[in-house]
């Protein structure tokens, strides 16, 4: 039987499409909304390292799977080779209800007003194709504000100098500081930087049926017991559900946009649970499937307007993909500084966020998330022996005196970092996969030098007995953080969607997601996402009102 | 004339199916491993030894690092099935050829030099076909530190011994303990490596 025609598709349920879903069923329009993945609760995966999404030797706990899911990547010889979701080559982020969201780490960061107009601060960037957001800061202001109060944002800027303007405090007070946080804090004074605690999208009190965090160790890569960590999958998906207006369709892979010999859409292909290919018919698609997979599905899409895919006759989609080029340092102490009081993230300086001669961009530098105890077999200072007596002492010793600071260094987009989709290897359901390459621009290797110096000293100021610095390289898969695919613009010609998300050549399909960054940032970009979505979905919304779409 | 390469398949495969033989005839009952065979397991039981070693905690051995290996190569590391049959085979009949003894019967010391050859990539490779003697130490001591690290419910980190040695068994807020993990104790009771 065939699927009634709805008004909307949203593909993907992550921090975009989960938004959108529930912008757009408020606002009357009946919604399908499509998740390659299932949803997930604490029970089921623990405290588990070896599934976690940071740390996957055995697989990716909150997807996908390694059975049906597969990229391609330079093997470094001029040729391709397989790799899977549970290796760094994929560049995965995660497929469930709520995707990333429900195992991130919840840093809750705006992005500077600068971040929007790089290039008219910096200028044009040799072998990059940095640009100015079509968007400025003070017209996503609103959103970043919806995002906060509605999903729910702690935190504290009053002694952040940097902070971006805010109208309205943020919705719940900050989280006190850690041990190693105290620690870093004092430090950081003393050095003329400026600490504040990180934003996090994660309750410190009862907020929105929610109850307050009970500060886990694993966090980060881990679903939350409490619930306390806010994603779409306990605050907007639940809510766009409880209309009525929307259904959420779970295992669930969208294979292709239906296009029409007008060149607009008519909705999308998919297999559903069962491995049938169905049909959804819609008035509109809305693309969230994260920067990689939203470029394939319209790489996948060919029609004869279309040849190259949906909105692609430019040739800039799966273009310019980014994350950040993460940086820092460790340092080793002679007391103790572990004191388990999860999930470790807490404090941070935007000292060198746009505050470096010389370097375009920067970022954040933050303590880490609590590493546990396998991820913690591999931070040796240069030269350790991995194994034997050497390798537990320095476990059994270091542990619990040791501290991480790094941070994401802003990456240039390059034209040539790019998804596109492999010409003969399919996946599990005979889609044709992604393959991702390119190299990073050397301003962030740069700005990542200059942020693991910063991070080396910060730790020697707090005390540290022995440091070493972790430097970014040229080559790297964007995975968590991956943006920039599907970027907005003014110009049609170098860009694949106006200021709304919607595609210049074809006016019913819109991005939701990282895919629409022009540049990322030099922050995590969890909440930007959350914004855009609401920035997207309000705009669907208003114009559904005036012309339904026809 | 067989190659090299076939030559090796026959007789690992041949080591492979004798010692089946012998574990099933001796021991008249199925192997307690799922993969693994009994003198495959008596030698990486050494070999987890070196990688952890006991001092005032238990090391890999006892924290049932090779159940771990065993239950991986029967689900999420089957891929890796060839490369144990044959690295396992390999590194004891070199190091039978270098000291007359097998591995797990040297002592310590002489066991950490075989490591640390293998790890430097001096180790005699006659016996490789697939992998490489580092190769196939890298594949060890990171599967290892896994078994010791992860969570129990995949057959090792017995009784989270490793948690214990880090201080982290028990977490310092009340209300966590409600989430932690369980589980393995079920799984363990099933488990063939229980009451070791």
């Amino acid at each position: 039987m065939a699927n009634k025609r709805v008004n909307a598709v949203v593909v993907g349920a992550g921090a975009g499409g989960g938004v959108v879903a529930k912008e757009l069923a408020t606002g009357g329009l009946s919604v399908v909304l499509i998740e390659r993945g299932r949803w997930h609760s604490y029970d089921e995966h623990g405290d588990d390292e070896l599934t976690s999404q940071r740390t996957f030797p055995l697989k990716c706990g909150f997807g996908p799977d390694n059975e049906r899911n597969w990229r391609m990547s330079p093997d470094g010889k001029n040729g391709w080779v397989k790799v899977f979701p549970n290796q760094w080559s994929y560049g995965n982020n995660a497929a469930c209800v709520g995707s990333g969201t429900v195992s991130y780490g919840a840093m809750a960061w705006r992005f500077q007003p600068d971040d929007f107009r790089l290039k008219s601060k910096y200028g044009a960037v040799p072998g990059s194709t940095l640009e100015d957001w079509p968007l400025t800061y003070e017209e996503i202001e609103p959103f970043y504000e919806k995002a906060e109060y509605e999903i729910g944002v702690a935190g504290d800027p009053t002694n952040d100098p940097f902070v971006p303007p805010r109208k309205k405090p943020y919705p719940m007070p900050a989280f006190s500081l850690n041990g190693e946080g105290i620690i870093l804090e004092k430090a950081a004074w003393r050095l003329g930087l400026h600490p504040f605690p990180i934003p996090m999208l994660r309750n410190s009190v009862p907020y929105n049926g929610r109850p307050a965090c009970i500060r886990m160790r694993t966090c980060v890569g881990y679903a939350c017991p409490v619930g306390a960590k806010a994603g779409t999958q306990n605050t907007v998906i639940p809510a766009a559900l409880k209309t009525g207006n929307c259904e959420l369709r779970i295992n669930c892979m969208v294979s292709e946009i239906m296009i029409d010999d007008k060149g607009r859409a008519k909705g999308v292909r998919y297999f559903d649970a069962d491995n049938r290919l169905q049909e959804q018919v819609s008035d509109i698609v809305v693309v969230s499937a994260s920067a990689s997979e939203s470029a394939r599905l319209l790489l996948n899409s060919r029609s004869r307007l279309f040849p190259a895919g949906a909105g692609n006759n430019n040739g800039w989609v799966g273009r310019n993909i980014q994350d950040h080029a993460y940086a820092g340092a460790y340092g080793l102490f002679e007391e103790e500084v572990y004191d388990d009081v999860g999930p470790g993230a807490c404090i941070a300086v935007n000292d060198f966020n746009h505050r470096i001669p010389g370097i375009i961009g920067g970022g954040v530098l933050c303590n880490e998330f609590i590493r546990m105890p396998y991820q913690f077999t591999s931070i040796r200072p240069r030269n350790s022996k991995m194994w034997g007596i050497e390798h537990k002492d320095f476990q059994k010793r270091y542990f619990r005196r040791h501290i991480a600071v790094h941070g994401p260094a802003q990456e240039m987009p390059v034209f040539d970092k790019k998804v596109e989709v492999d010409p003969v290897v399919r996946d599990f359901w005979g889609i044709p996969v992604a393959r991702i390459s390119g190299s990073r621009h050397d301003n962030d290797i740069k700005a990542g030098r200059f942020l693991a110096e910063k991070a080396e000293e910060w730790l020697k100021e707090a005390g540290a007995v022995s440091t070493w610095q972790a430097v970014p390289g040229k080559e790297s898969t964007p995975s968590q953080h991956q943006s920039g695919t599907c970027r907005m613009g003014n110009d049609p010609a170098t860009s694949v969607t106006n200021k709304f998300g919607q595609l210049h050549e074809i006016d019913n399909v819109f991005i939701a997601d990282g895919s629409l960054h022009v540049n990322n940032g030099g922050y995590n970009p969890a909440l930007t996402i959350l914004a855009l979505g609401y920035w997207v979905g309000g705009h669907i919304v208003d114009m559904w009102k005036g012309t339904k779409m026809k | 004339m067989i190659s090299r390469r076939e030559f090796v398949r026959i007789t690992t495969a041949a080591g492979a199916a004798m010692l089946v033989s012998f574990n099933t005839s001796c021991r008249n009952k199925i192997s307690r491993w799922r993969f693994l065979t009994g003198e495959e397991i008596s030698l990486l039981d050494a070999i987890v030894e070196q990688i952890i070693p006991t001092d005032d905690f238990p090391g890999g051995r006892w924290a049932n690092v090779s159940n771990f290996i065993d239950r991986q190569l029967d689900s999420y590391y089957r891929k890796h099935q060839v490369a144990y049959r044959e690295g396992l085979s390999a590194m004891g009949m070199t190091v039978f050829q270098l000291k007359g003894r097998k591995f797990e019967e040297l002592p310590f010391a002489e066991q950490t030099d075989m490591m640390e050859m293998m790890e430097s990539g001096t180790f005699p490779g006659d016996y490789w076909e697939e992998h490489s003697p580092a190769g196939f130490f890298n594949m060890l001591r990171d599967h290892s530190l896994q078994g010791f690290y992860g969570s129990p419910v995949h057959g090792g980190n017995r009784e989270y011994i490793s948690y214990r040695m880090l201080g982290l068994d028990y977490p310092n807020i009340i209300g966590q303990n409600r989430y932690k993990d369980l589980s393995w104790r079920i799984y363990d009771a099933k488990s063939p490596a229980n009451g070791k």
